[in-house]
């Protein structure tokens, strides 16, 4: 016997949790500037606040390309790989083979592409899972990007495996991508990550194609039987995340300025834990550009609030953990709708 | 109340139900004698299986009282009905046993599960679960899988279970759905058995041809009530129209054969290879019904001119011109439009997903052709929708509604509205009423009617009375051919009994 009672009063209750649950992240994110703020006014100066976003512009970028392949019901966990390999075959482009800073650009982009080729081939051609295709990607690339070298990291004037030295170096145009900023105030890397963000959310939030690539993660029979290319679309999503992984890397190769073996060490992480806090952000529960970038701001604030209050450094991932558990507790357990 | 009778079993009176706004039951009353079978007939949305899951524990009813073996009782679960001994075979037959576990634990697993020794054998099962089988002759290998088995076979096991708990009263639930000929037959056969043994058994179909074989009494349950009990012999033309609520001729749309322009025509078609070939024409303005069990290949027909599947043999023209498709895209860009069955799984987003709003659902096949440019105009999609629902009836808050708000009938209005949103030229319903109550069924019955326009429509279902319902022409199919295509009036009703009975397959090639 269901009492009516309990029906009728569900709606508004639900209401007030819901609009709490919709803004949850935003306010709390306005709770701890101000709290920052309050113990380090130094915290909330403007080249403070830009160099947050500049730190979490590589991880807002790759997590756009994460929810892309999660919204067309796939996951990408070579983001990383990727990346990382985008800053050592940019390196390698320009110290050893000379090129210059656009044909690097373009060579390393399509790099970005082909490797999102290839894992979208394995997985819609092939037929192999998502997450399994592109975690053996992930292990393929991170051997892959050591091997020209011989395992060590690119610098001008290195010595390379077959006993002779480098002859190219860093073309400075180049570094002025991680290094310079748009009216001397705003970092670059910012500027690329708002472009990309605008651009993402706009193609998922107000094309068809967007819709599409909603629909085949929501349900790919409709999505076929409605007569969408699935398969073309996942293959997209798939490269699209590529070439923003690639497009990350090349970003970190222009601030670092040489190709470093351990470059993005912890890029695919960080870009995973964005794109899931993004779920709670509006309350959507699904991955979307929006909450991936605000989720990746949201923890590039924690931590360097956490850091100008000498929180130690070892604590980051706690930190980051403890936030991807509450976003995610946030979307799916408290106050679930009722079916 | 009348006093208490030995030979009534199970006797429930003036069952009321309703979930929210509608009334599934409106009073309705039953008895079934021991050593009686009773065939509780109705369409879709008549209520039976509301009936069938308060008589079995799953639902509470509003008001109403219920008698077994003559004492009053209630049953707040299916297990206190199952103790009682009242035993149900529901139609989905994977979940009569569990998967994962051998025929012979899934025999014993009343006794497992409840009063059973403590410490069990695999010796010790069998031997136990031989007895059970033995029970009803059931002859099947002990250590398969339950998965493993056929519905049929899980269907069994199931009914030896309810035969060892003793059950008194034997609830089927559309059995035979998706049963074999030969099958049938030998379940018929056992239900026999189990009647001369003094078990009641009420047995819920729509198929005639069931009911003509093993029914004692036929009961006709319509809007909630029963609304006509027919002894033996069952006079099933009559019943049919109780169940549908008008005389069966007047159910048959048109009479008069169409000679409109033919939109499609399949030549020599053979849906499978070894399949006998058949022709077919569907004509501008006309709605063709099939019907037919399950796996005799409507839906494979239907699969087949969407560009789903590939027909084995013949050829398939559209307006005229040779038609081949390659798959959905094609087949919608050139105006054949297919609503696929279980709309969950076929049709529908889920309800965080963008576009799972009703003005989303109707647009999604359309986008290319809405929004060329790549740029979504929700003003366009919202009044396509508005105008959908009014035009159907939608029971919605409005077009931003998600589907899952909305009931069985209106999400299926909306996933029909979806397809006649654009002109088409043939438009393939596959189980359209499918978890669609009585009220909105007429609704869609009346919008697939109305604006078919110039093109063909062409609807499978294994209901006969929806195909009545619908349909100007009604062809029945079995083995993945069309055995009856004339749709004449007097052939009707053999029509339907043949498509349901278990009659001989003369048409072997």
């Amino acid at each position: 016997m269901t009492t009516d009672t309990s029906q009728k009063s569900a709606p508004r209750a639900s209401n007030i949790a819901e609009t709490a649950r919709r803004y949850a992240l935003f306010v709390l994110l306005g709770l701890m500037l101000l709290g920052f703020w309050w113990a380090q006014p130094a915290f909330i100066n403007s080249a403070n606040l830009f160099s947050i976003l500049q730190a979490v512009s590589v991880v807002a970028i790759l997590g756009v390309g994460v929810s892309i392949t999660m919204s067309a019901g796939g996951f990408d966990l070579s983001v990383g790989s990727v990346a990382a390999s985008a800053v050592m075959a940019a390196s390698y482009a320009m110290v050893v083979l000379q090129l210059d800073a656009v044909s690097t650009f373009i060579l390393v982009l399509a790099i970005g592409a082909l490797i999102g080729l290839a894992n979208g081939l394995l997985i819609v051609k092939v037929g192999v899972p998502d997450l399994l295709a592109t975690l053996s990607t992930m292990f393929l690339l991170a051997g892959l990007q050591l091997i020209p070298t011989g395992g060590r990291s690119i610098t001008a004037g290195m010595v390379l495996p077959d006993g002779s030295t480098a002859k190219g170096a860093y073309d400075p145009a180049f570094l002025l991508l991680g290094r310079s900023r748009l009216f001397d105030i705003v970092p670059l890397p910012v500027v690329i990550m708002a472009v990309v963000a605008v651009i993402a959310l706009f193609l998922m939030e107000r094309t068809r194609f967007g819709r599409v690539f909603y629909a085949i993660g929501g349900n790919e029979t409709a999505a076929h039987l409605a007569g969408a290319p699935t398969k073309a679309y996942r293959l997209a999503a798939y490269i699209i995340s590529g070439t923003l992984a690639s497009l990350g890397g090349l970003i970190i190769a222009s601030r670092v300025g040489r190709g470093d073996v351990s470059a993005g060490n912890s890029l695919l992480l960080d870009a995973v834990a964005a794109s899931l806090i993004g779920f709670a952000v509006l309350d959507k529960r699904r991955p979307h550009v929006l909450g991936t970038v605000l989720g990746a701001i949201f923890v590039g604030v924690l931590l360097n609030g956490l850091t100008m209050l000498n929180a130690p450094y070892y604590t980051q991932d706690f930190v980051k953990g403890a936030v991807l558990v509450g976003a995610l507790a946030l979307t799916f357990g408290l106050g679930k709708r009722k079916r | 109340m009348s006093a208490p009778q030995a030979s009534i079993a199970l006797s429930v009176t003036g069952i009321e139900k309703s979930f929210g706004p509608t009334r599934a039951l409106a009073g309705a009353d039953l008895t079934v004698a021991a050593g009686e079978i009773v065939a509780l007939m109705g369409a879709n949305g008549a209520g039976k299986s509301t009936l069938v899951k308060i008589i079995s524990g799953s639902y509470w009813p509003d008001a109403g009282t219920m008698t077994l073996g003559g004492k009053a009782v209630a049953f707040a679960s299916p297990r206190e009905a199952k103790a009682a001994g009242i035993a149900t075979v529901h139609q989905a037959t994977d979940q009569a046993g569990a998967a994962g576990l051998t025929v012979a634990e899934n025999l014993a697993l009343d006794e497992l599960c409840g009063t059973g020794p403590l410490f069990v054998s695999g010796r010790s099962i069998r031997r136990r679960a031989r007895a059970i089988a033995g029970l009803i002759d059931l002859d099947l290998p002990m250590d398969r899988d339950f998965l493993d088995l056929r519905p049929a076979e899980r269907q069994l096991v199931a009914i030896a279970r309810a035969v060892a708990a003793k059950a008194s009263v034997l609830i089927l639930d559309e059995p035979t759905s998706s049963l074999s000929t030969a099958e049938a037959e030998r379940l018929f056969a056992l239900l026999k058995r189990l009647r001369a043994q003094g078990m009641a058994i009420l047995y819920i179909s729509h198929r005639l041809g069931d009911l003509a074989a093993i029914a004692d009494r036929a009961v006709v349950l319509r809007g909630g009530r029963i609304v006509g009990a027919f002894p033996r012999p069952i006079d099933f033309p009559a019943a049919v129209a109780a169940m549908i609520g008008r005389p069966l001729e007047a159910a048959a749309h048109g009479g008069e054969p169409s000679t409109a322009p033919i939109i499609a025509a399949l030549r020599n078609v053979q849906l499978i290879p070894g399949a006998v070939p058949f022709d077919l024409d569907l004509r501008s303005g006309e709605v063709v019904a099939i019907t037919g069990t399950l796996g005799s290949g409507k839906s494979r027909l239907l699969r087949v001119l969407f560009g789903l599947d590939m027909p084995h043999a013949g050829t398939v023209t559209l307006d005229g011109k040779p038609w081949h498709s390659d798959g959905p895209g094609r087949s919608i860009a050139k105006g054949v439009f297919m609503v696929a069955e279980d709309r969950w799984q076929s049709s529908l987003l889920p309800p965080e997903t963008p576009g799972a709003s009703i003005a989303g659902t109707i647009a999604l096949p359309h986008l290319p052709r809405w929004f060329p440019a790549g740029i979504i105009d929700a003003t366009r999609e919202r009044l396509v929708a508005t105008d959908a629902i009014r035009r159907l009836g939608i029971k919605a808050r409005n077009a931003d509604a998600t589907l899952d708000q909305l009931s069985g009938g209106n999400q299926q209005k909306v996933v029909l509205a979806r397809w006649q949103a654009e002109p088409c030229r043939l438009l393939l319903l596959d189980e359209p009423f499918q978890g669609v109550d009585v009220g909105a069924r007429e609704d869609l019955i009346a919008a697939i009617r109305g604006s078919q326009g110039g093109s063909a429509t062409l609807i499978a279902t294994s209901d006969t009375e929806e195909a009545l319902e619908v349909a100007d022409r009604i062809l029945v199919m079995r083995d993945h051919t069309l055995i009856s295509a004339d749709g004449s009036e007097g052939s009707l009703a053999a029509a339907i009994g043949g498509a349901a009975s278990a009659s001989p397959r003369k048409l072997e090639p």
